[in-house]
């Protein structure tokens, strides 16, 4: 039953997405919501099946590698599954308002929506260097489409420089993925990591690959088509863009460096992706610091918090594993939460610059709280899941002694701190008499619609997070690289 | 009080009498600005609710039960409430002092625009203050410290002026900055000892660990962490700033959650977590006693030269609370009991004086010092607990400033250190100086010809804002007077202490 349910799981939503495009758009959102709806119970079987001990395992087709083509779910996969669950239904409900199934927008934007997420599941299941690729790029040029739905020129200026760099990153990893073949003459993650010898040749193709998915997961210096992309995006694009689309590369990089790449000696590289990632936590939070727009100050927050999960490589500890993976989801369910925020704002008030978002805590605040209480996760505070993540990892790195990596974790929040306040505090702040048209009191408060319900239940759920971090923990704990012990 | 066998007993109560006022803060947040009825009595329900919670417990912890709830907030790490004798000194004070405060506040804030958000926070703030004295642990206090960090930050910035902000933004800056090295030294601590519930006479003094250089360190770290909060020099700077809030936050602020939390952290650090005699013997002891003084004399000089009424109460307080730090770093059982009992004393004198100064301001437009001439004619009941409370500052018998600086002062004889008692005599005098004048001025002096402004609301307002006062300066007297009798303050300190110092 468990090996159906991880076809149901990739496969509703893509069987959504071609019924949307035939199907009259009055049952675009029946079916949309079918196809995502579909795959709870899909993941509920199979999370039991992993909690019960098992891997989950499907071979495509009934061929198995290294011909054919396997999926698999363990612990780490399902909490990246989860994640997306709840985000994708999160802002699928804000997409209901922002991109109803009758406008134009809505009719281009409910397939690929539908196609990204078959396409995000199908990635975190494949177990098979080719089959990545393929789900990788799918991610990608549907994550492209989405940005430039809208068609302004500043969001196509982003996707174009967002496919371009995409495809290059692309390109590295498929040759690397070619070398590897050659190499070893399997695709499977697994196998591939049993018979990968040392050598010029496989650290070249390993080098690659490491280069493209950093490029994808917009790791400081590579991180230059982020903001843009994530900036200009529609607001539920934005969101699912920061919480998942940056976060599947990563999970390619972790599955590679931790389940394929043990034979290596990987001292010094892992120094470098910390060092970056310890950059990416600064340079990122410096950048949101000095925006002027509320969206672009989210997106560079994005850059930062991207940083810590690379911090898990110079680490390398169990419990480094597990603070990096929850940070993941927290940060995931903060960011596309604040993202929703943003996006609601800019609606109503026509404009992202920060100045505008002076006193608009009277007319909007539910979306104001969503921000705030997201921004508690982001700044690593109590309670919230984004504490939880932070104190795993300082103890983490306290374990390893690595004073440095204490540092910049510890700063990292403050500078995050910053940014989020700088926001809060603008939105609580007094209107001057001469910009505020109406009295506060008498102004009409924002409706509490479908758009500030999904920003809030998102943001409420990454405090959340905080309190009851057990069940995900035991699932994580179900899911650690092979010679890390709970 | 006769000390019976302890026992600790899983109990919903302690998370319940948290919980009231979270929900009832979350109930405001949702009804929204104009259900102004409804809110007041959901504000009033709650602080009374919690009130008799907190009495519930004090009656359990008299018996004997040490009613505890726990769970896992990250695995290994419990989340710990727990209601000992120390927790209900302070949950007591700040549930009491809740109810009262916010008679006040709906009174003060009767025209205010943004009143949910206010109330909202408000009560969070509360919740926050009732984990603090909950505690059970030290990540536990943590997470709560952490909470009241970010509830009062809005009720700081509630006005929305631009000095608002500007106060909210150094409040944040020290706070945040503090509580980092807070959590450095805590992670630090868990790293070398593991998790450590509270112990009364200390966890890690029965862990005997050795490593004196890296304790030292935590506990210069997590008190840094604490003294921010207790406002102790020079980590003291957000807290005259953070007087553009609101009046009803100012006393909050000052008596019952923010400076309270970091001295009763402070408490919680000394006794529970290091130990009495470790402290002392790690050499701790002396540096925070001086660190102490310092801030006694420092604020007690710089509230002299403050010409804004706000202003140097903040001073006073800044002075005050470090009474609290000294008590429990001079050791010894007396000066343990003054620190202790000083928890509350100085909250019912402070508040008192909080409360008037935002009478004076709501109804007369008096903010300065040298507007308060012949004020008592015109406010009589205000300007008379003002007067009490003052005096009680000063330490005048038998009000209940004198107890806490009677008990610190022999204490500080007692175990030998008797330069303490200068640093006393001279905050004394200092008191006398800068509050004197004060009551001098508002009974002696002749009255202006026109108050420099105010309003005049209606008389159910008035009563909202003069009462509260008149309630905590009755408190003042008796916590003085009634100093020797079972279940007062004083009694209640001195059991606590017990266990500390046998």
């Amino acid at each position: 039953m468990a090996p159906d349910a991880l076809a149901v799981l990739v496969f509703a939503p893509l069987v959504a997405a071609l019924a949307v495009i035939v199907a009259p758009p009055r049952a675009t959102t029946a079916l949309a919501l079918a196809g995502i709806a579909l795959t709870a119970p899909a993941l509920w079987v199979v999370t039991a099946a992993v909690l019960g001990g098992a891997v989950v395992e499907v071979a495509l087709a009934g061929a198995a590698p290294p011909l054919g083509i396997a999926w698999r779910a363990d612990g780490f996969t399902l909490t990246m599954a989860w994640l997306t669950f709840v985000v994708v239904a999160f802002v699928s409900l804000h997409a209901l308002a922002s991109f109803p199934s009758t406008s134009d927008a809505g009719r281009r934007f409910w397939p690929l929506w539908l196609i990204l997420v078959a396409s995000v599941y199908a990635l975190f299941l494949s177990a098979d260097l080719f089959n990545l690729y393929v789900t990788l790029e799918l991610v990608t040029l549907t994550a492209v489409a989405m940005i430039a739905i809208g068609g302004a020129p500043a969001a196509m200026r982003a996707a174009m420089r967002y496919l371009l760099l995409g495809l290059m990153a692309s390109l590295f990893y498929l040759l690397a993925t070619a070398l590897l073949y050659g190499q070893t003459g399997t695709l499977d993650l697994y196998q591939v990591g049993e018979r990968l010898g040392e050598g010029a040749l496989a650290t070249t193709a390993l080098a690659l690959m490491i280069t493209g998915l950093l490029v994808k997961s917009a790791i400081v210096p590579l991180h230059v088509w982020l903001p843009a992309a994530h900036g200009k995006a529609p607001g539920p694009v934005s969101a699912v863009l920061s919480a998942l689309v940056v976060k599947v590369t990563l999970y390619i990089l972790i599955r590679l460096w931790f389940w394929a790449g043990s034979a290596f000696d990987e001292g010094p590289a892992a120094l470098v992706l910390g060092l970056l990632g310890a950059a990416a936590i600064v340079y990122g939070s410096i950048a949101a610091i000095v925006q002027t727009r509320l969206k672009m100050l989210v997106a560079y927050s994005t850059v930062a918090q991207l940083g810590y999960v690379m911090l898990l490589f110079p680490l390398a500890s169990t419990a480094a594993f597990r603070a990096v993976t929850f940070h993941v989801l927290a940060h995931g369910v903060a960011k596309a939460a604040m993202f929703l925020a943003a996006a609601n704002l800019l609606a109503v008030l026509g404009s992202d610059r920060l100045q505008r978002l002076v006193g608009v805590d009277q007319r909007y605040p539910v979306n104001v709280l969503a921000f705030a209480l997201a921004g508690v996760s982001i700044m690593g505070l109590p309670p919230s899941g984004g504490f939880v993540a932070k104190w795993m990892l300082l103890e983490a790195a306290w374990q390893a002694q690595g004073w440095g990596w204490v540092a910049v974790i510890s700063a990292g929040s403050l500078l995050a701190a910053v940014y989020v306040f700088r926001v809060v505090a603008l939105a609580y702040a007094q209107p001057r008499p001469a910009t505020s048209v109406r009295r506060p009191g008498t102004t009409p408060r924002g409706r509490f619609g479908a758009t500030s319900v999904a920003a809030l239940g998102l943001a409420v759920l990454a405090i959340v997070l905080g309190i009851a971090s057990a069940p995900v923990l035991t699932l994580i704990d179900l899911g650690l690289p092979p010679g890390m012990t709970p | 009080m006769i000390p019976g066998p302890i026992e600790t007993t899983l109990h919903p109560l302690p998370l319940v009498v948290v919980l009231v006022s979270l929900f009832a803060g979350l109930a405001i947040a949702v009804l929204g600005e104009h259900q102004q009825r409804l809110r007041t009595v959901l504000n009033l329900a709650a602080a009374v609710v919690k009130l008799a919670l907190v009495l519930w417990i004090a009656i359990l912890v008299v018996g004997g039960t040490v009613p505890e709830f726990r769970f896992a907030l990250v695995p290994g790490f419990d989340l710990v409430l727990r209601a000992d004798s120390v927790s209900v000194l302070f949950a007591s004070l700040s549930a009491a002092l809740w109810l009262v405060t916010t008679v006040y506040a709906i009174a003060y804030l009767h025209r205010s625009s943004n009143r949910a958000r206010f109330f909202g926070y408000f009560s969070i703030c509360v919740t926050a203050t009732m984990g603090i004295a909950m505690a059970g642990n030290l990540l536990t206090f943590f997470v709560f410290y952490e909470l009241l960090t970010l509830a009062t930050w809005p009720l700081v910035v509630h006005t929305g002026t631009r000095a608002a902000v500007r106060a909210g933004r150094t409040y944040l800056t020290y706070t945040l900055g503090g509580s980092a090295l807070f959590l450095l030294g805590l992670i630090w601590l868990y790293a070398l000892a593991g998790p450590q519930d509270f112990i009364a006479g200390g966890s890690l003094a029965l862990l005997d660990l050795g490593e004196p250089r890296a304790l030292q360190a935590i506990f210069v770290l997590v008190a840094i962490g604490m003294g921010v909060k207790a406002a102790i020099v020079p980590l003291h700077a957000w807290l005259p700033r953070a007087m553009v809030a609101p009046a009803p936050v100012s006393a909050l602020l000052h008596a019952v959650a923010v400076v309270k939390a970091g001295a009763f952290g402070l408490v919680r650090l000394v006794e529970d977590v290091f130990g009495a005699s470790l402290t002392s013997d790690l050499g701790l002891a002396q540096a925070l006693a001086i660190a102490a003084s310092i801030t006694i004399v420092y604020g007690s000089f710089v509230a002299l030269l403050q010409g804004d009424l706000k202003k140097r109460l903040a001073y006073s307080t800044v002075s005050q609370v470090s009474y609290i730090a000294l008590g429990i770093a001079v050791g010894g059982s007396l000066a343990t009991v003054g620190g202790m009992v000083h928890l509350v004393h100085q909250g019912v004198m402070k508040i008192t004086m909080f409360f008037c100064a935002g009478t004076f301001a709501t109804l007369l437009g008096v903010t300065r010092i040298d507007q308060l001439d012949g004020l008592a004619r015109r406010l009589p009941w205000s300007a008379g607990a003002f007067s009490v409370a003052a005096l009680g500052m000063i330490g005048l018998p038998p009000l209940a400033g004198f107890v806490s600086k009677w008990y610190l002062g022999a204490g500080a004889v007692a175990t030998g250190q008797t330069w303490v008692v200068g640093v006393l005599v001279a905050s004394t005098l200092l008191n006398a100086a800068y509050f004197l004048p004060l009551i001098a001025r508002m009974w002696l002096r002749p009255a202006p010809e026109r108050w420099p402004g105010g309003t005049t609301p209606s008389r159910l307002v008035v009563f909202g804002l003069v009462a509260p006062a008149l309630f905590t300066a009755f408190c003042t007297i008796a916590f003085g007077v009634l100093a020797g009798s079972s279940y007062s303050p004083l009694d209640w300190a001195t059991e606590i202490v017990r266990g500390y110092v046998p």
